[in-house]
């Protein structure tokens, strides 16, 4: 069997599902890494609350966060309304949209491993750094971060695989548009529409495993090369 | 006078207070498990707060409640060893010694590498990782991890206890000579009375009893 290239079509599928699922993480990534923070180490009342409200996209149905993305994002929405007058960001039937589903998806899967790892961090440990010089912020890159990664990375692998798989929320909110929110998982959906098309659904599904292995291998690849070795010059 | 304290720490419901002063040399903190040996260590290091009193070390004032001082841990040029060494995991042990060093000004550095791997008989495990080392092996580095911080004061907790009772002797001398030779303070846990005897200038009792509801 020949195994032909991509057409342009896949080619513009397989792009828009890595540009919507990257920028989707790039921009979560921190917020999820501050509510895993919060949620590790602070204590204040309404904490539960903030726990349900980052769970909530995880125990929904898809469909309902979308519709809330709806009615939060939209056009006439408050926030929606606020950030197209200010910064010109829309996120209806446009790939920003697809984005933010991807986003408010995966959150609740990287706050739990982060938070999972920031929990695991020995205290005492960072203690020892404060005795021996180093102030909060040395203490946070130096002990609590390094030790912290292996979780961090887990969750953005699982941040990763959660977004470029999206479905529901993004056809709810930012609808099924060619080239500009047809991401993966809706191509294949699409396609799956269409008599005579088994074949582009293989194609596609075989593509969607591809990336996510390939996600797999990333994440292990960066966790194993941690580093070692600096200092020599010294000692 | 080495160490100047006079201070209250709550701990659950209680409160507990202590107060003593010492000279040069090592004091020795005497006492049964459950005293609060450790958490006077933690407030003198700055990793717990007292509800009342002062602590001055050397002639330094690291914290005093009535003028508002209170030294960040940081800010205090502690050396403490710990009863559970603390080694960095994920660091070697050369990056663990190196940790606190670098953080120090070159000028106020009075300890050479050198001299603390020859001292501590270390040099052969720089490029182990602390999983690897032996409890007398990890209590070593961390001895020479907080020296080369370049601290003022030495606090020891219980460095005895994760050592086998072969190699006790070699870092009870190694302690005596740090005593000595360094001429830093030290103020040392113990709960055992033939270390204490041996090792310290001045023994401070902490009794249970020092507890006040």
């Amino acid at each position: 069997m020949a195994v032909e290239g991509l057409s342009p079509e896949e080619w513009e599928v397989l792009l828009l599902s890595l540009k919507v699922s990257s920028v989707a993480i790039a921009a979560i990534m921190p917020v999820a890494f501050a509510l895993a923070w919060i949620l590790a180490r602070w204590r204040f009342p309404g904490k539960v609350l903030l726990d349900a409200v980052v769970h909530l996209p995880l125990v929904l149905p898809p469909v309902v966060t979308g519709w809330l993305l709806l009615l939060t994002f939209g056009t006439n929405a408050p926030v929606g309304r606020f950030l197209s007058e200010t910064v010109g960001l829309t996120f209806l039937f446009r790939w920003t949209g697809a984005a933010l589903a991807a986003a408010v998806m995966a959150l609740p899967l990287m706050v739990r491993a982060m938070r999972l790892s920031l929990e695991t961090v020995d205290r005492r440990l960072e203690n020892a750094a404060r005795t021996l010089g180093a102030g909060p912020w040395r203490t946070f890159f130096s002990v609590t971060l390094p030790l912290a990664t292996p979780g961090i990375m887990a969750g953005l692998v699982l941040g990763l695989a959660r977004s470029t798989g999206e479905f529901g929320a993004t056809i709810t909110f930012a609808s099924n548009i060619p080239g500009e929110t047809q991401t993966l998982p809706l191509a294949i959906y699409s396609a799956l529409q269409l008599p005579g098309s088994e074949w582009q659904v293989a194609r596609l599904a075989g593509l969607s495993v591809l990336l996510s292995v390939s996600a797999l291998a990333l994440s292990e690849w960066l966790s194993r090369r941690n580093g070692q070795g600096k200092d020599r010059h010294v000692l | 006078m080495s160490f100047d304290v006079a201070m209250t720490l709550q701990r659950g419901s209680l409160r507990m207070h202590y107060e003593f002063t010492a000279g040069p040399g090592l004091t020795a903190l005497f006492g049964p498990s459950g005293a609060g040996k450790t958490s006077l260590l933690d407030a003198v290091a700055g990793l717990v707060r007292p509800v009342e009193g002062h602590i001055a070390v050397a002639g330094a004032t690291l914290f005093d409640r009535a003028r508002k001082i209170d030294l960040k841990p940081e800010k205090r040029r502690c050396g403490y060893v710990f009863q559970d060494h603390r080694l960095f995991p994920h660091r070697s042990v050369r990056r663990n010694l190196l940790y606190g060093w670098r953080l120090v000004r070159p000028e106020e550095r009075w300890l050479s590498i050198d001299i603390t791997l020859d001292l501590l008989g270390i040099r052969h495990l720089l490029d182990r990782m602390p999983a690897t080392l032996s409890g007398g092996e990890a209590q070593r580095v961390a001895i020479g991890r907080a020296l080369l911080s370049a601290p003022r004061f030495l606090l020891m907790d219980e460095p005895l206890a994760s050592v086998d009772a072969s190699r006790r002797e070699e870092i009870l001398s190694l302690i005596e000579r740090i005593r000595d030779e360094l001429k830093l303070p030290i103020l040392y846990v113990s709960h055992d009375r033939g270390e204490v005897e041996r090792l310290a200038q001045q023994i401070v009792p902490i009794e249970p009893a020092s507890a006040t509801a």
